[in-house]
């Protein structure tokens, strides 16, 4: 089963601008992966700026130095 | 608290996940340029962070304020720029705004923005960053053997090499996750180039006595002809720490950048990099990243006096000696006794030495280290 989604609205005239920047510039598949990319980046920023990562990365990096044997 | 990041933030340009497969299907359209082994390590750099705030090549703005003022044009500091040389052929056909694919060894490694094509004067390169435009110095002869024009915008890292040290290659966020992990909140970093002589593990120690915690952290990549090889200075710090070193206190990793030479303006770099991995204190000892004698032997310590708002704290540790009064390694400001009982290590000698399969005597170099250094055929860089 897939992630729990919810629906958000946003103004024709900023989706058709998404959408259009995608078709230019590429690097998303769809204008939800855009929306979804650039509001984990807000988010991140405000979050984990003073520790520059989030608790999942944390995590991930703290298995990697388990396995090279620096934890 | 470990040292934010240089500029605020960590830069983060490895693209993952479906933005990444997106980009690595793009990228196969486009225009490819095939990028060197040390432009592969620049890009690795920045994307992981160790370069932030930098998020690509320098543009002209930035390059010209790095060049003259030695930071970037938001007056961040930053003293060596980070640029992409190429061929006018090799970017027949690109435009400024255009995307371009970065290649190594015909691999796509990443994909880059191209926001600004300029020309360069690389004798005003030379003499602004090396202080020389003597073509015998190492970094300005591999500056007048690059391309005729420049190249910069923001790059995403798509498929990163495999790390000639992988045990041993963490990234910043990694170390900062690490030393978060041991509870450090002052860790000091310690560049190199050499295998360790007992000078080296002196001031090591020395700062260690004041902080939580030591990074070990010599550069693997180019380095000129007659530099120990990286295996070999891998090997010779695995040796000294496993001897010679609480366990809980050091951490030693590696740094994949290339070797410059520049002196005072390449220690302000070395300084700013560390930074990214956390590091709070920098140790700055004789001639650092120097070659020859186009520097002062402290030079570099003066620099950082132009530098308040570095935002990482210089550690200037002179050069240390033997002394045979004293008893131990010692330097200059805390030993009385006169030359004829100072014994200088002398990096030349003991590569000479080293050279004639001779082992070190022991106030020079730790037997463990000696032994391993002169277990490799030829340990040096031809």
């Amino acid at each position: 089963m897939g992630e729990e989604t919810v629906s958000i609205e946003i103004s024709r005239e900023l989706y058709e601008k998404v959408k259009k920047y995608i078709e230019e510039n590429g690097g998303f598949s769809s204008v939800r992966e855009f929306v979804e990319f650039v509001i984990n980046e807000v988010l991140s920023t405000e979050e984990e700026a003073s520790a520059g990562y989030t608790k999942e990365e944390e995590e991930k990096v703290k298995e990697r130095l388990r396995s090279l044997g620096y934890l | 608290m470990v040292s934010r990041p240089h500029g605020g933030r960590l830069v983060n340009r490895v693209a993952k996940g479906r933005r990444r497969d997106a980009l690595l299907e793009e990228a196969k359209e486009l225009h490819s340029i095939e990028v060197t082994k040390n432009t592969a390590s620049d890009i690795h750099n920045i994307a992981y962070g160790a370069y932030s705030p930098l998020q690509g090549f320098l543009l002209r703005e930035d390059y010209e304020h790095v060049l003259y003022d030695m930071r970037l044009s938001d007056d961040t500091p930053w003293t060596i720029p980070i640029v992409l040389d190429v061929r006018k052929d090799e970017i027949q056909g690109v435009k400024e705004g255009d995307d371009v694919a970065l290649t190594h060894e015909g691999q796509i490694l990443a994909v880059m923005k191209v926001e600004e094509i300029y020309e360069w004067d690389k004798k005003e390169f030379a003499r602004h960053v090396f202080k020389t435009e003597d073509p015998n110095h190492p970094g300005v002869a591999r500056t007048y053997a690059r391309k005729e024009l420049l190249i910069g915008g923001p790059i995403d890292l798509l498929n990163p090499l495999k790390h000639p040290f992988d045990r041993y290659a963490l990234t910043p966020l990694e170390t900062r996750v690490l030393f978060k992990e041991k509870g450090w909140r002052t860790i000091v970093a310690f560049q190199t180039r050499n295998v360790p002589h007992l000078g080296h593990e002196y001031v090591q120690k020395a700062a260690l006595t004041f902080v939580d915690g030591l990074l070990v952290h010599p550069l693997v990549g180019w380095k000129k002809p007659g530099d120990f090889k990286d295996e070999v200075i891998v090997a010779a710090y695995e040796a000294l720490i496993k001897h010679y070193y609480p366990k809980d206190s050091v951490v030693f990793s590696v740094l994949w950048m290339q070797m410059r030479y520049a002196g005072p303006r390449e220690a302000i770099h070395h300084a700013i990099v560390r930074k990214n991995f956390g590091c709070t204190h920098f140790i700055v000892g004789r001639d650092h990243a120097g070659v020859g004698n186009y520097y002062g032997p402290y030079e570099a310590w003066d620099l950082f006096n132009e530098f308040p708002d570095l935002g990482i704290t210089p550690l200037f540790i002179r050069e240390s000696f033997y002394c045979k009064k004293c008893g131990g390694m010692v330097n200059a400001k805390i030993c009385p006794h006169s030359d004829e009982f100072r014994v200088r290590i002398s990096g030349t000698k003991l590569r000479k030495m080293i050279r004639n399969k001779e082992k070190p005597p022991e106030y020079m170099m730790r037997p463990e280290v000696a032994e391993v250094v002169l277990s490799f055929d030829n340990p040096f860089v031809t």
